[in-house]
């Protein structure tokens, strides 16, 4: 006999084993709630919240306009901002009556037209108008701050306008922005929160699994079995690597098609990309099982190291051209970092080689340098 | 009675602090996500790198390229030939914006003709192309402005003079780790507690201890106290931090801070403890405390302004104890927020405590029977 038929049937019967563990893990995770909720009910909440809700797009600001004294030449001053699509103006005489609501938080901003500046202004000499932000939030101070000065604008143009004189010299500006003209957070949050979700069932739920075997005890003995180490791998990966598949295709089709957002790349290259994605992620789920072997140690290393990170360091939320050199250098760390690039351009753009091909390189480096660790970490040990 | 509770608190202490990774996994991370978030989590936007294309060959169009190029937030500008360039350089994501000066800009400025500049920008980002958008208006309102400041003279010599309270020069930091105060407690306490049952519940002794002469409000409250110790502990940590290594000033009434952050953890570990009631596994507690914990980041104020959200979403998050905590915190580190306005913030999370551990205690005992 050569060796070439005396390994066959072991090949079958290795294919049997890894199929019947895959088949007892594919059975846990249909039996327990908490993978459902996690793989199913998460990612509609998600996308519900980014849908309705939660968005970086400025909705009317509440501002308080503080007037001493109302003169004709105000009354076009408090029109500009009455009629400003970012203001909610609530009108008083006396600043004292509202410096209490920002405080609370429940205004954003004041404007002062003080009685001396109206007196001023009509002298001809510097009047100077007051505006004053919530500083405590410093990005929607900066938008008061901004739409204070387009409103005061508007009133000055009026005014030449008025007097029949132009103003010429401005330049107005024409924005366009491509992909998203709506400017509509949610097109670029939907994508990014598919990350989220296969960070937390890749990592998190497949650390926490392989975690309360080596708890038990019960993989040191599956160890011990005739099935391989790569058996027990595959064994676990497959059926977690399906369930994080199928939760990123429910995110995607309920985002396209319930909540309108747009798909303009190829579904065969968001399976290629989701898919190396996923295999880092199970595979430092399983890294972080095999060191920590113990479900509390294991969920907190999850969060630290996949879970927050692809939420704060991969350009999800925050921008990471905006942050220090040091952080930026981290952030090449963060495998969800290049995902979330892949994703929101096949998402908004289309194909474009110049960021899929590089991002894609990246996560094929993450997942093989993952799965060897994982390859030589993962041994029966008697201690 | 204080004898029994003090040594269920021991126990469930050292349940978490006894083995040395345990403890590292406790103190470590905290510490790291405090200075890694503290940069990162920033809405500023910097160092962006933008294309301009110059069709106009006048002097106006050179001097109003020279004021983006003299702009801080723009670190590289790179100079287009022709429209066709446009695409590639937006879609590569190597230009945030395209700025695009017509050949009439000049002429048209010249003839006192409104002029108009375009700007291509990635809507990928619509966050920061939004911000970007705003920076690249306000320098050419500036430009027009200062143009036109001969025609401009007969107007009333107005002026607009912005001051921001509470953080005068809008520093990100200020706003971001005080946030993490919140954030983070709110991690830890929850995951601890959550897993504090579920624990027991999956090793079998949570039945052990059910048999013992502890009464079942004893039960809960060694299950919470460790939590409420730990988080408090935290807390106290990233408090330091702030005022010492961040320099954010704190402006009120620490006793008010701690007030609240006692009440606060109360009402995470409420709902630590409504979890590990509904959980039989540990797997199930801590997926379980994600599915709470993303929304309640998400709808707090810390990623993105409550007031953003539609009337009814605001309505929801009221009920979220993170939102009230935020509002409470930068209130008294920034605003030397009064204690009338604290305790507004504070009764709401107080009720949520109520509630949560008060749900959590019925269900326990009807699982005891």
């Amino acid at each position: 006999m050569t060796s070439n038929v005396d390994h066959s049937p072991d090949r079958g019967r290795r294919m049997r084993r890894v199929l019947a563990l895959i088949r007892k893990e594919l059975i846990q995770i249909v039996r327990d709630p908490s993978s459902v909720l996690i793989a199913g009910v998460l990612p509609l909440i998600l996308l519900f919240l980014f849908s309705y809700g939660v968005s970086f797009d400025a909705n009317e600001l509440a501002v308080g306009l503080v007037l001493e004294e109302r003169t004709p030449e105000v009354e076009g001053f408090v029109q500009s901002f009455t009629s400003s699509p970012y203001f909610d103006v609530t009108v008083v005489r006396d600043r004292r009556e509202i410096e209490d609501e920002l405080q609370s938080g429940r205004l954003k901003g004041l404007v002062v037209l003080g009685q001396d500046t109206i007196e001023e202004a009509a002298r001809g000499g510097p009047a100077p108008i007051q505006v004053i932000t919530d500083g405590s939030e410093p990005n929607t101070a900066q938008f008061v701050a901004n739409y204070a000065r387009g409103a005061w604008q508007v009133w000055r143009e009026q005014q030449a306008f008025n007097r029949g004189g132009d103003v010429g010299g401005l330049v107005a500006f024409e924005p366009r922005y491509w992909f998203n003209p709506e400017l509509e957070s949610r097109n670029y949050l939907v994508p990014g929160s598919v990350a989220i979700i296969m960070t937390l069932i890749g990592t998190l739920l497949t650390a926490l699994v392989v975690a309360r075997e080596w708890e038990r005890g019960t993989m040191e003995a599956l160890l011990s079995t005739p099935v391989g180490i790569v058996e027990v791998i595959a064994g676990k990966l497959v059926p977690y690597f399906l369930l994080g598949m199928g939760s990123m295709m429910l995110a995607t089709f309920v985002g396209i098609f319930a909540f309108g957002v747009p798909f303009r790349g190829s579904f065969v290259l968001l399976l290629l990309v989701s898919s190396v994605f996923l295999v880092a992620a199970l595979a430092l789920g399983l890294l972080i099982s095999t060191v920590t072997r113990n479900q509390y140690q294991a969920s907190q290393v999850a969060v630290i190291s996949a879970f927050l990170p692809a939420f704060l360091l991969s350009g999800f939320v925050f921008e990471i051209g905006s942050m220090p050199s040091v952080i930026q250098a981290i952030t090449h760390l963060v495998a969800a970092r290049y995902f979330i690039a892949c994703l929101q351009t096949l998402f908004l753009t289309g194909n474009i080689a110049s960021v899929i091909v590089p991002n894609l390189l990246a996560l094929a480096v993450f997942a093989v340098l993952l799965v060897a660790l994982v390859a030589r970490n993962t041994k029966p040990t008697l201690d | 009675m204080w004898g029994r509770l003090k040594a269920l608190f021991v126990k469930e202490l050292l349940a978490v602090w006894a083995d040395p990774r345990s403890r590292m996994v406790l103190i470590v991370p905290p510490l790291v996500q405090l200075a890694i978030f503290a940069f990162a989590a920033t809405q500023e936007v910097r160092n962006v790198s933008i294309g301009v294309l110059n069709q106009d060959s006048g002097l106006a169009s050179r001097e109003l390229v020279a004021r983006f190029e003299g702009s801080p937030t723009f670190t590289e500008v790179e100079q287009l030939e022709h429209v066709g360039e446009i695409r590639g350089l937006i879609d590569s994501q190597d230009a945030l914006m395209v700025l695009h000066v017509g050949p009439e800009f000049s002429r048209d400025l010249e003839a006192g003709e409104p002029a108009s500049v375009q700007a291509i920008l990635d809507g990928r980002k619509s966050n920061a192309a939004q911000i970007v958008g705003g920076y690249a208006e306000s320098i050419l309102s500036e430009f027009g402005l200062e143009r036109s400041h001969e025609n401009a003279q007969a107007l009333p010599s107005t002026s607009l003079e912005t001051r921001h309270w509470y953080n005068p020069n809008l520093d990100p930091q200020w706003f971001t780790v005080p946030a993490l105060l919140g954030i983070l407690t709110m991690l830890i306490s929850l995951i601890v507690t959550a897993l504090s049952v579920a624990r027991e519940r999956e090793m079998g002794t949570f039945d052990q201890l059910l048999v013992s002469p502890y009464r079942s409000v004893e039960i809960l409250i060694g299950k919470t106290a460790p939590a409420m110790f730990i988080g408090l502990a935290e807390g106290t940590v990233i408090v330091l931090a702030s005022v010492f290594l961040f320099r954010v000033p704190l402006s009120g009434s620490l006793a008010l801070l701690y007030l609240a952050m006692i009440v606060y953890i109360t009402a995470i570990v409420g709902v630590g403890l409504l979890l590990s009631s509904l959980s039989s596994t540990q797997q199930q507690a801590i997926l379980g405390a994600f599915v709470f914990l993303v929304p309640a980041v998400l709808l707090s104020g810390f990623a993105t302004p409550i007031e953003n959200m539609p009337d009814w979403l605001q309505t929801v998050t009221l009920v979220n104890p993170v939102r009230h905590f935020l509002d409470i915190i930068h209130g008294v580190f920034l605003k030397d927020m009064s204690p009338k306005t604290v305790l507004s913030f504070t009764w709401p999370m107080a009720a949520i405590a109520v509630v949560t551990l008060s749900a959590a205690g019925v269900l326990f005992q009807k699982r005891l029977g």
